[in-house]
């Protein structure tokens, strides 16, 4: 089990026949990712590594039933890319595209309402389950299957904690990466709850960063509701305030939005805060310990 | 992006919104010019920067004689301000705003946001004009009305008419601040702007509702479809080094450290910083050289680091996904052998490539300091710069 994604999700790429979409829907085709068309206005009857190409969402969901895409459109028409895979009514669309202008994304989330599709990111690494379904850019060699879930802001965050934790043997359930922008689609609280209904996740790790209120709001649903235990780490501990750290999220904006705050209202909530990005694997290795959860987490000798 | 007051007002003038008469000037000789076309009694010379608080460190001036508009303006051009937002060094003045003074019967707080927690633009208002609406937050929240706004409909008038009812500006004015709300909502929209704040809008003797400040930001992702606000950017502003780096799409922001960072990923960048804080040292820059770096632009990142004369040394940091670790490898070497290098370096690699990455600096003779974690490259890194 995971959450998402598993091996039977079918995926589209729009945006396929563009540099970055094509040489991502390759690689995930090589992981084992049904990647079943792609999608690319006017191109439409051709075929890209093997795939056939439409012009709409809409024709490549009606061919191939495909539940699930992955967008690779440049900023200014990765909203429109968006509204179109949820008018076609899919279960999932991934967003990877950085740079999106945030009124966009606030009409798109507008537009979403009381509509049926998840959308995870925009500018964010993509979801994972590992050994059935890659949807996105993470370099996919480095994951394991296993019970350890993940949700984060930060895409090389995210590689660098689910390194420490395939070194240890510890496999992940699926790892999802919401994005480092404003408005995205789908936030913490979403993701922890997939995975605290999931039987097959026995343990999260939750990384987060400076700018907005998104941790707070997490920390809160953990102590009312988390079953499981939960590793976390925040990202701009020394970030001055004002600054737009990368990320057009990553700002302490109002004296608001600060690390210390986000770590300290996780701590409250019973959740275990490392220390620094590098022992987020051994954080969680000590927590299952305190448990007695490692032995059934380690599902690589 | 952020733009002056001036340019501000006049970006409000465009959509209807009341703003005092005034103008720019870069010299005395403009600024006097100005204060005789205004001819208004009362002129007040504004410093123009990019920080708030001008008015407490002495940067607004008010003028009641030609000869106190040149007095003035000789006095704070090519000031240097220090406020509470523009850091200890201060900012240089180089252009003034010009404009016709006020009588002021009330001030109060105007500002707009796109709000996290509802994904919607949110108009703010308080009756605590002239102070920092983060204090007003903090000792009184209760003074502080929102109205979320829907985005298909934009602000409506009822919503407006609330806000200003709740402020308590008098009721004979109420459709001038609606008027004034509506227009600033617009022009927000309309230029993509991230945050708008009017502190002071002010309730005037002569009962009109003018903005007495204006300060824009802009959202820098929608500046391709604005030419005429890209046109604004003062580049006087701005780090020497930071604009460097946004020629090349690197996201370099300067700190105060001596320890200069080369990571990719925002999120790798910032914990980097942090990483290099907790074991002692004190990092000189975030720099993220994103996802599909090339050799070059590896290389520009590095001329941007050690261009910083506080850098005593240098951390790379890279997990390589899109990225790989040849490339930076390839970059860090060509870089090195052009500038000749002459600060220690701390390398840690790991992900894709990783051991050809490790490979090309082995063998590049250069004396590279290679980290197996970001934990030991941290720690090695500012034991070398102690």
């Amino acid at each position: 089990m995971s959450i998402l994604i598993n091996k039977d999700t079918k995926v589209i790429t729009q945006g396929i026949t563009g540099s970055t979409g094509m040489f991502h829907t390759q690689q995930a085709l090589e992981y084992g990712t049904k990647m079943v068309a792609g999608v690319t206005p006017g191109k439409g009857g051709t075929e890209v590594l093997g795939l056939p190409v439409f012009n709409t969402v809409l024709d490549a969901k009606k061919s191939t039933g495909a539940t699930a895409s992955v967008i690779y459109v440049p900023p200014a028409y990765a909203a429109d890319a968006i509204m179109e895979a949820v008018d076609a009514e899919l279960d999932l669309v991934v967003c990877i595209t950085e740079g999106i202008p945030v009124l966009d994304m606030v009409k798109v989330k507008d537009y979403m309402k009381g509509k049926k599709t998840r959308l995870v990111g925009p500018n964010c690494p993509g979801v994972i389950t590992p050994g059935e379904c890659k949807i996105g850019i993470m370099p996919g060699y480095i994951h394991i299957p296993g019970h350890v879930g993940i949700v984060s802001r930060s895409g090389t965050l995210t590689y660098e904690a689910v390194h420490q934790l395939s070194q240890r043997g510890i496999g992940q359930s699926t790892a999802v990466g919401i994005g480092g922008d404003p408005v995205n689609g789908t936030n913490f609280i979403d993701v922890l709850k997939a995975f605290n209904e999931d039987p097959d996740t026995y343990a999260v790790i939750m990384i987060g960063e400076i700018g907005g209120t998104a941790e707070e709001e997490a920390a809160e649903w953990i102590k009312a509701n988390m079953k499981k235990p939960v590793v976390g780490f925040i990202g701009g501990q020394t970030a001055p305030p004002g600054k737009r750290m990368g990320h057009a999220g990553a700002i302490i904006a109002g004296g608001k939005g600060t690390a210390k705050e986000k770590v300290a209202k996780l701590q409250e909530s019973g959740v275990k805060v490392a220390p620094t990005p590098s022992e987020i694997g051994s954080t969680l290795v000590e927590l299952l310990e305190e448990k007695g959860m490692l032995e059934q987490c380690i599902t690589k000798k | 992006m952020n733009i002056h007051e001036y340019q501000g007002k006049e970006l409000l003038r465009k959509y209807g919104v009341s703003v005092p008469r005034g103008k720019v000037a870069f010299t005395v000789e403009e600024a006097a010019k100005v204060a005789k076309e205004l001819g208004t009694e009362v002129v007040v010379v504004k410093a123009q920067i990019h920080a708030g608080g001008r008015g407490k460190a002495g940067g607004v001036k008010i003028a009641k004689s030609s000869n106190e508009v040149r007095q003035y303006a000789k006095e704070l051009l090519g000031k240097v301000l220090v406020t509470h937002q523009t850091g200890p060094q201060g900012k240089e003045v180089k252009r003034l705003l010009i404009e016709e003074g006020s009588k002021i019967k009330k001030e109060y707080y105007i500002g707009l946001v796109v709000d996290r927690a509802t994904d919607r633009v949110v108009m703010m208002a308080s009756e605590e004009g002239g102070t920092e609406i983060e204090e007003v937050a903090e000792k009184t929240p209760e003074k502080i009305f929102k109205e979320v706004i829907d985005p298909t409909t934009g602000l409506l008038p009822f919503q407006a008419r609330k806000l200003a009812f709740a402020i308590n500006i008098p009721g004979h004015l109420n459709n001038k601040a609606v008027k004034f709300m509506l227009g600033l909502y617009q022009a927000f929209v309309d230029s993509d702007a991230s945050v708008a704040e009017i502190n002071p809008l002010v309730v005037t003797e002569d009962d009109n509702v003018i903005a007495l400040d204006a300060k824009f930001n802009f959202d820098s992702n929608a500046l391709y479809r604005h030419p005429e606000i890209k046109e604004l950017r003062d580049l006087d502003e701005e780090d020497q080094k930071e604009i460097e780096a946004s020629r090349y799409d690197l996201n370099y922001i300067a700190l105060d450290g001596n320890i200069g960072c080369m990571v990719n990923g925002a999120g790798l960048a910032m914990s980097t910083m942090d990483i290099i804080k907790y074991y002692g040292g004190d990092p000189a820059n975030f720099l993220d050289v994103g996802g599909g770096a090339t050799t070059e632009k590896v290389k520009e990142a590095f001329k941007i680091i050690l261009s910083d004369p506080k850098v005593e040394g240098i951390f790379v940091n890279i997990f390589g996904g899109i990225m790989k670790c040849d490339i930076i490898a390839n970059g860090i070497v060509t870089a090195a052998k052009e500038i000749e290098l002459d600060r220690p370096l701390v390398v840690r690699l790991e992900g894709t490539n990783v051991d050809l990455g490790k490979k090309i600096l082995n063998e590049s003779g250069l004396n590279i300091i290679a980290a197996d974690s970001m934990a030991d490259g941290a720690k090695k890194i500012v034991e070398l710069v102690k």
